[in-house]
C-alpha cells in the first residue's frame, strides 16, 4: 500500500508502478486519463504484458514509461520512435508501444514519425496532443493551434499547425485515429485495436493542459473538456484530409484509417532474408 | 544460413574487415545512414546480416541510427553503427543515453577531416577529443584505434566484448586511411573466437534491481521481454532504475558510471611497444599513424637515434600511469597524429613538465609522412 495515506486499490495497480505514485502530472491534466485507457487497452486486448514495452521520449507524456510496471525505457527528446524501431526489429514478438507528447513526437521527433510510419514499423504510438510544451512551463508547439497564446507566442501562435492524422495517413500508417480524453471509451477501444493492428498504428489523444496551455486562452479545466463535449463530431472513415481540429468550427473524432498493409519485417524477411535463415537475431 | 565467419584468407578493406569482425563477435542488428568513408560498413552489413539471422536498417539519420542500436541492444540483440565526422556529431545525444543507460553496442567513426562537411573522402584522426567528451556531461568510454583492416577485424571483436562485459557503447575510431586500405586479412575458424556476453540476471524477477552492480562492479542485465519488468531511463535513477533528481543520487550514479571503468584500466587498456625498451625517444602514436610511426622509428635508428613507439591500442581510458613511468625514463615525446594535437595534450599532462613532449600532426587530408616524425627526433637529439 502506499505512504501516502488511506489510498485505496486501484483497478490497474497490477500494471502501475505504485511507489512512484504520486505522479508529476498536475491536477486537470489529461495525461492520466490517456496512460489508463492505454493500460487498460493493454489488458483487455489479450497480448502478452511480459513481451509488452513501453518507450517514452521527453516531456510530461514522457514520463509514462515510468508508471508502467512492465519493461519500459524512457529515452532521449524525440527519439522514442527510432529507440522502439530498432527494439522491434531486434525481436519481434515484443509489442512495441510509444507513449509520448506532441512536442516529443512531432517537433524534435517528427521525421523520425513519417519514415517510422513509412516504412510501417509493427509500433503503436499513442500520442497525447496538449496542445504545447506542458514540461517546460507552455511554450508553442508543431501542433498549438494557430493565433494561440502561449510564453513563446504572447500576441498569438503566427504558425500553423500539424493535422496530425493527415500526416500520419499520408506517411503511410496502417492505422490512423483520434479521440479527446472525455472518449475514453472509444479511446481505450482504439489502443486496443491499434495494439492489435499489425503495423503502424497512431492514436492522437486530444488532452487539457490547464496550467501550461489553458490558463493563457481562456481555457479553464473544465472548459477545454466542454469544448471536447461540444465541439467534436465523429466521423469514422473521414478523409483524413478532411479531419479538422479548431476550437471555434469543430473537432473531428474518429477512426479514420485501419488497413492491412506488409510490415517493414514482412517485407524484409521477403525481400531480403533467404529461406534457409529465418532464424533470426540470436539474443544474447 | 550463411557462416557467420568468413573462415580464410582474403584481400580485405579496412571497412569491410570492420564489418566482418563485427558479425564474428555475434552483431546481429546494424542501423546506419550513408556517410563517406563509412559507406561501406552499412553496405557489408546489408549484404550479409540477412544471411546470418540479423536484420540491417538504413535509418533517416545519424540520430535515430544510434537510437535504433540502443533499442536493439536492449531487445538482447548485439548491435552496431557506422559513421564518419558529421554522422558522428549528430550520434552523441544518444551516446549519452547509451552510457548513463548502460546499454552495451559499438560506435565506430572512420574518420575523415573536419570541421563541418570537410574533406569527405580524406582521412584525419580530429574526432580523437569528441571521442572522450563529445555528449554532455561527465562520463568514461572505451575507444579503440585500429592501424590495418586485420586490426579493425579483431579489434571489432574487442569492442563487442568491452560493451558486454562494461554495459557501455564503446566507440572504435578509424580512419579514411584504414577504412579504404585493402591488405591481407585472415578470418579464424569460427570456434577459435570466443566473445563475451552481458551478464544475465539471476534470482526471483520480481525483486531485480536493474542497476545495482554485481561484486565486480558491473549491474547484471535484463533484456526487454524476458519477464524482469525493468525501467530504463536517461535521467539520473537509482540501483532500480528510477529517477531521482538530487544531488546525492547524481553523485551516486556519476560514480558508479566512472568507477566501472577507472577500476578496471589494467583490464581494459592495451597498448604496444616498439623498441622502445633502450628507447631515448618515445613516440606516441596510435590507428594510421602508427604505420608512419613505425616506419620513423627505424629509420632513425639507422640515423643513430635512439627511437621507440608506443602504441595505444586502446586511446580512452588514456594509459596515465604507462606515460608518467615512461617519462620517467625518456629524454621526450612525440606524439604522431593527423590533427593539430588532441593525444598530444594528454601526453603532454601526463609528462608533467619532467621531458618536452612535441608534436608531429597536420590537418588532415593525409598520412604523416615518417620523414616529418624522424626530423622531428633529429631536432630533439
Amino acid at each position: 500500500m502506499s505512504k501516502h495515506g488511506s489510498r485505496s486499490e486501484h483497478p490497474l495497480d497490477d500494471l502501475l508502478r505504485t511507489d512512484r505514485i504520486p505522479h508529476i502530472w498536475c491536477p486537470g491534466c489529461g495525461i492520466g486519463t490517456a496512460f489508463s485507457s492505454t493500460l487498460i487497452a493493454m489488458k483487455t486486448s489479450g497480448i502478452d504484458l511480459q513481451k509488452t514495452v513501453m518507450v517514452s521520449g521527453i516531456g510530461c507524456s514522457g514520463r509514462g514509461a515510468g508508471y508502467i510496471k512492465l519493461d519500459s525505457y524512457h529515452t532521449t527528446h524525440g527519439r522514442a520512435i527510432p529507440f522502439a524501431t530498432g527494439m522491434k526489429l531486434a525481436n519481434p514478438e515484443l509489442n512495441v508501444v510509444v507513449f509520448s507528447g506532441d512536442g516529443d513526437l512531432f517537433a524534435i521527433g517528427g521525421n523520425h514519425f513519417i519514415h517510422a510510419a513509412r516504412r510501417n514499423v509493427d509500433l503503436t504510438v499513442v500520442c497525447v496532443n496538449n496542445f504545447n510544451y506542458g514540461m517546460t512551463g507552455g511554450q508553442a508547439a508543431a501542433t498549438t493551434p494557430c493565433m494561440a497564446r502561449t510564453t513563446t507566442t504572447p500576441t498569438g501562435n503566427p504558425e500553423h499547425p500539424f493535422n496530425l492524422p493527415f500526416l500520419a495517413f499520408a506517411a503511410g500508417a496502417s492505422y490512423v485515429a483520434r479521440w479527446t480524453i472525455l472518449h475514453t471509451r472509444d479511446l481505450t477501444k482504439a489502443v486496443e485495436e491499434a495494439l492489435l493492428r499489425r503495423g503502424f498504428s497512431f492514436i492522437e489523444v486530444l488532452a487539457p493542459c490547464p496550467t501550461s496551455y489553458g490558463r493563457r486562452n481562456k481555457q479553464k479545466p473544465l472548459d477545454t473538456l466542454k469544448l471536447f463535449q461540444d465541439r467534436t463530431i465523429t466521423r469514422h472513415g473521414c478523409s483524413p484530409a478532411d479531419v479538422q481540429l479548431d476550437f471555434e468550427r469543430g473537432i473531428t473524432l474518429g477512426k479514420f484509417i485501419d488497413q492491412e498493409r506488409a510490415t517493414y519485417m514482412d517485407m524484409y524477411d521477403k525481400t531480403c532474408r533467404p529461406q534457409s535463415s529465418m532464424d533470426r537475431n540470436r539474443a544474447v | 544460413m550463411k557462416p557467420a565467419v568468413l573462415t580464410g584468407e582474403h584481400f580485405i578493406t579496412g571497412d569491410v574487415a570492420c564489418a566482418e569482425g563485427a558479425l564474428a563477435a555475434g552483431c546481429r542488428f546494424f542501423a546506419g545512414y550513408p556517410i563517406t568513408p563509412a559507406t561501406e560498413i552499412a553496405e557489408h552489413m546489408a549484404v550479409r546480416l540477412p544471411d546470418v539471422g540479423g536484420t540491417y536498417i538504413q535509418m533517416e539519420d545519424e540520430i535515430a541510427s544510434m537510437a535504433a542500436i540502443l533499442g536493439a541492444s536492449c531487445a538482447g540483440v548485439k548491435s552496431m553503427t557506422a559513421t564518419s565526422g558529421p554522422g558522428f556529431s549528430l550520434m552523441m545525444e544518444n551516446l549519452g543515453l547509451g552510457i548513463c543507460t548502460e546499454t552495451p553496442c559499438v560506435v565506430v567513426n572512420v574518420q575523415r577531416a573536419g570541421p563541418s562537411t570537410g574533406l569527405p573522402t580524406l582521412g584525419a584522426q580530429g574526432d580523437m577529443m569528441q571521442a572522450r567528451w563529445g555528449s554532455h556531461g561527465h562520463y568514461e568510454i572505451i575507444t579503440l584505434a585500429p592501424s590495418s583492416p586485420q586490426d579493425l577485424f579483431y579489434l571489432t571483436i574487442t569492442a563487442f566484448d568491452l560493451s558486454e562485459i562494461y554495459r557501455l557503447p564503446v566507440l572504435i575510431m578509424t580512419d579514411e586511411g584504414i577504412g579504404h586500405l585493402s591488405e591481407r586479412g585472415i578470418c579464424p575458424v569460427a570456434s577459435a573466437i570466443k566473445v563475451q556476453t552481458r551478464i544475465k540476471p539471476k534470482g526471483r524477477k520480481d525483486r531485480f534491481k536493474p542497476f545495482l552492480p554485481g561484486p565486480k562492479g558491473i549491474a547484471p542485465m535484463a533484456n526487454a521481454g524476458e519477464g524482469y519488468g525493468i525501467h530504463v531511463t536517461g535521467l539520473t535513477h537509482d540501483e532500480r532504475g528510477y529517477p531521482v533528481m538530487t544531488a546525492e543520487a547524481q553523485a551516486e550514479m556519476v560514480a558508479h558510471l566512472t568507477n566501472k571503468i577507472r577500476n578496471n584500466l589494467d583490464n581494459i587498456i592495451r597498448t604496444e611497444s616498439y623498441r622502445l625498451e633502450d628507447a631515448e625517444f618515445a613516440i606516441v602514436s596510435y590507428g594510421v599513424s602508427t604505420r608512419s610511426s613505425l616506419a620513423a622509428v627505424d629509420e632513425a635508428r639507422q640515423q643513430g637515434i635512439k627511437a621507440g613507439l608506443l602504441r595505444l591500442v586502446t586511446v580512452w581510458p588514456f594509459p596515465e600511469e604507462l606515460i608518467r613511468e615512461l617519462s620517467c625514463k625518456v629524454k621526450a615525446f612525440v606524439t604522431v597524429e593527423i590533427n593539430l594535437g588532441q593525444i598530444h595534450l594528454e601526453v603532454q599532462r601526463c609528462a608533467a613538465g619532467r621531458v618536452p613532449a612535441m608534436l608531429v600532426g597536420h590537418a588532415g587530408g593525409t598520412v604523416i609522412p615518417p620523414d616529418h616524425i624522424v626530423e622531428a627526433l633529429r631536432n630533439l637529439n
